[in-house]
């Protein structure tokens, strides 16, 4: 399929941004100026100010002394790209690949995409007078070419140009070499030499051309023939997986958000299920009718396809949406895809155990509204050391070929960090026979132990435990250690660790 | 006429039992949890498996004890296969100890909330999933209303449902089967030997509806539960008291 782009030029980019935001300044003649040099020279006119003859480059004193109620504000340099940028992501509901052509462009690629508005002209049309709507004066052209489309949005004759395929060398004949987007000293080059429109050097052989206006020249020439390819960075990278969802009326409401929902997820359901995939994340995008853009995501725990499932998944985020005047686009995307494991029907019923589906459902419902954090399973790890012994694992099929140790005693009971006790022990090396904890004084009746755990040295430094499993009088098991050996002149090693069924 | 309403009643009677979850009990079926006596005292004498049990932990030492026997309980309900989903907001549990208990620790999901309302939605959410061995929640606070819920839920799925619950001034009436409270006791040794012996509790039915509530002295071996003649378990007491 033959590629087709779409070039916006922005003749007046930021001082139209300037009257939205003060309308009083429509009639005003305004410019921009930045310090340049030591003077203040203007960066952007106003289409009052040019009317007036007021240039760029030009000296803020000098435009003053053309026009003598001209405004001057001072300029922002990186205001231009961040207004593209907002345009470009605006934009992208009319096609997926935007980027933009700095200082005062888009550059879209519009392939296979004019087709939902009718011809290339209404869709055209319908982004330049939307532009308008907003506010921005607009000049577009669409062509095979990225280099034909922007000549031809800049230097054409009528705001919308369509060059039909394959005409865009024509097109590009009588313009200026500046549709070229050339540098500054190769155009006054040719100016030079006399040449005022491309058709003038077109025919020249390129080693000719290459002598006299370097390489840069050729490449963006043959790349507004056609003959070289260029890329355009896109600003967001299209997801393989989405679904878009634009609306007649604004959406104002919860069950109309609700609506939008279930259809794009069966739209995307079914094109999941047909390939075999389904979805870990998904992302919910409503462009609203202010501009603002509001976002949900869901997270399952296992490649997930079922409408009803991921519905109710999104259902619980509903309340975080805010519609206000009424949201025009809805976009889901799943950026995560994996493989779904093909469901096996059960024939008969009995407990299922952790693979079964309905059981990640559930999950997945408890980690949308609690979080993903608040989910644990814990398998046994390598290490004796109690704090350690337990490895956190997220996924639920993970299994592990270690067992969990049962030898010695462990206490139902583990306090996160041991809290120090005071004991009286009779001899060193010996259980204590009553211990403090928490200004309650234990006598101890029975004892088990030692069982000493060494410190992994390799991952912390200290002393090693000696614990002892202890019962008091009223029958409270508790686990408590010594923290190294007996010292004489140290009083408080001992720790409270944990409670014994 | 007489004999033809007392049938009718008591007909109604076991109608309405197995409609709130106790299965009569099968013929020739040994009782499943080991429990013997404590089994007795529910109705039809058979452990309410599939409804929710209220267990009072009203003093933080008593935590590991309750933990314990729970584990003991989940250890049969977790046979069949089904996972268990553990929810609360301050957890201490420590996964390899139930391994002691016949559980496998790797089976037990662990949900743990910030948030004590949280705790209500979720433990809802999970009793209405029947694919679940059970679900164990620790909750502050629990109304009659919240409680009913559950337990409408449970008749549903058949899930049993363990609700924990630590503040001693919140207890209500509650629409659980029952209400049940554990104690650690001094364990003992064989022969009097040194060293720490079996975990022994005290475990109390203080309500159960249409049973007998009541006190015994539990102890749990690698066997199972074990539970204790009353006669010993009165003279342990004496022991205790007067020597």
């Amino acid at each position: 399929m033959a590629r087709r782009f779409a070039a916006i030029w922005f003749s007046h980019l930021t001082t139209d941004w300037m009257v939205i935001r003060k309308p009083e300044l429509k009639a005003v003649p305004f410019v921009f100026a930045l310090p340049d040099r030591g003077r203040m020279s203007v960066t952007a006119v106003s289409k009052v100010a040019a009317a007036e003859g007021i240039a760029l480059g030009m000296g803020a004193a000098d435009a003053k002394a053309i026009c003598t109620g001209l405004q001057v504000f001072d300029d922002k340099p990186e205001r231009a790209a961040k207004l593209l940028k907002g345009l470009g992501e605006w934009c992208i509901r009319y096609s997926p690949i935007v980027a933009t052509h700095l200082p005062d462009g888009l550059i879209l690629d519009i392939t296979g995409c004019t087709h939902l508005w009718g011809t290339e002209h209404d869709y055209l049309k319908d982004l330049v007078s939307r532009l308008k709507g907003k506010g921005y004066e607009t000049r577009a052209a669409i062509a095979d070419t990225i280099g034909a489309a922007w000549g031809v949005s800049h230097f054409g004759r009528q705001q919308i140009t369509i060059i039909d395929t394959s005409a865009h060398i024509s097109a590009l004949l009588p313009l200026p070499p500046a549709a070229l987007r050339l540098e500054e000293p190769v155009l006054q080059r040719l100016k030079k030499l006399g040449f005022y429109q491309i058709k003038d050097f077109i025919k020249i052989s390129r080693s000719a051309l290459r002598r006299r206006f370097g390489e840069a020249f050729l490449l963006r020439l043959s790349q507004a023939m056609g003959q070289e390819e260029e890329v355009i960075k896109p600003l967001q990278i299209a997801v393989p997986f989405q679904e878009r969802l634009p609306c007649l009326e604004p959406i104002r409401t919860k069950k109309g958000i609700e609506i939008a929902i279930r259809r794009l997820l069966e739209a995307l359901c079914q094109r999941l299920c047909k390939e075999g995939k389904g979805l870990r994340t998904a992302k919910l995008t409503g462009y609203r009718m202010d501009g603002h853009i509001e976002q949900v995501e869901i997270g399952t725990n296992k490649a997930a396809n079922q409408i009803e499932h991921l519905f109710k998944l999104f259902e619980l985020k509903i309340a975080s949406i805010t519609p206000a005047l009424g949201i025009e686009l809805f976009v889901l995307e799943a950026p995560e895809v994996e493989d779904s494991e093909p469901v096996q029907e059960a024939l008969w019923a009995g407990s299922p155990g952790l693979d079964d589906q309905e059981l990640t459902e559930l999950l997945d419902r408890l980690a949308g509204k609690l979080g993903a954090k608040s989910i644990h399973r814990y398998l046994p790890d390598k290490h004796f050391w109690p704090e350690r012994s337990v490895k956190h694992e997220t996924s639920l099929q993970a299994k592990t070929a270690i067992s969990w140790q049962t030898s010695k005693p462990r206490p139902v009971q583990l306090l996160p960090r041991p809290e120090p006790v005071f004991v009286a022990a009779p001899i060193p090396d010996y259980p204590p026979i009553v211990f403090r904890y928490k200004d309650k004084v234990h006598a101890i009746k029975k004892t088990d132990g030692p069982e000493r755990i060494e410190r992994e040295w390799w991952m912390d430094e200290g002393e090693h435990r000696d614990y002892y499993i202890v019962e008091d009088e009223d029958g409270q098991r508790f686990w408590l250690f010594r923290l190294g050996h007996y010292s004489g002149d140290k009083t408080n090693d001992w720790f409270l660790h944990g409670f014994f069924a | 006429m007489e004999q033809a309403k007392r049938d009718i009643i008591a007909q109604l009677r076991k109608d309405i039992l197995l409609m709130e979850g106790f299965k009569p009990a099968t013929e020739g079926a040994t009782s499943a949890f080991g429990l013997g006596p404590i089994e007795a005292a529910f109705p039809n004498g058979v452990f309410p498996a599939g409804s929710v049990h209220e267990v009072l932990n009203l003093e933080a030492e008593h935590t590991g004890a309750t933990g314990g026997f729970i584990a003991g309980l989940l250890s049969v309900l977790m046979r069949s296969g089904g996972p268990c989903l553990w929810i609360s907001t301050c957890r201490k549990l420590f996964p390899p100890a139930l391994k002691a208990f016949g559980v496998e620790p790797e089976r037990i999901i662990f949900i743990d909330i910030d948030r004590e309302k949280d705790v209500l939605w979720a433990v809802e959410e999970a009793l209405k999933y029947k694919g679940l061995a059970a679900v164990v929640a620790e909750l502050r606070e629990l109304s009659f209303t919240q409680s009913r819920r559950l337990q409408l839920a449970v008749e549903e799925s058949r899930v049993t449902g363990f609700i924990l619950r630590h503040d001693p001034l919140k207890i209500s009436p509650t629409a659980c089967v029952a209400r049940w409270q554990v104690k650690p006791l001094p364990s003992e040794t064989e022969d009097d030997l040194p060293g720490v012996g079996y975990p022994r509790w005290q475990v109390e039915l203080l309500k159960v509806r249409n049973g007998n509530p009541g006190t015994w002295t539990v102890e749990w071996s690698e066997e199972g539960f074990n539970v204790l003649p009353a006669a010993e378990a009165i003279t342990e007491e004496q022991i205790l008291k007067f020597g």
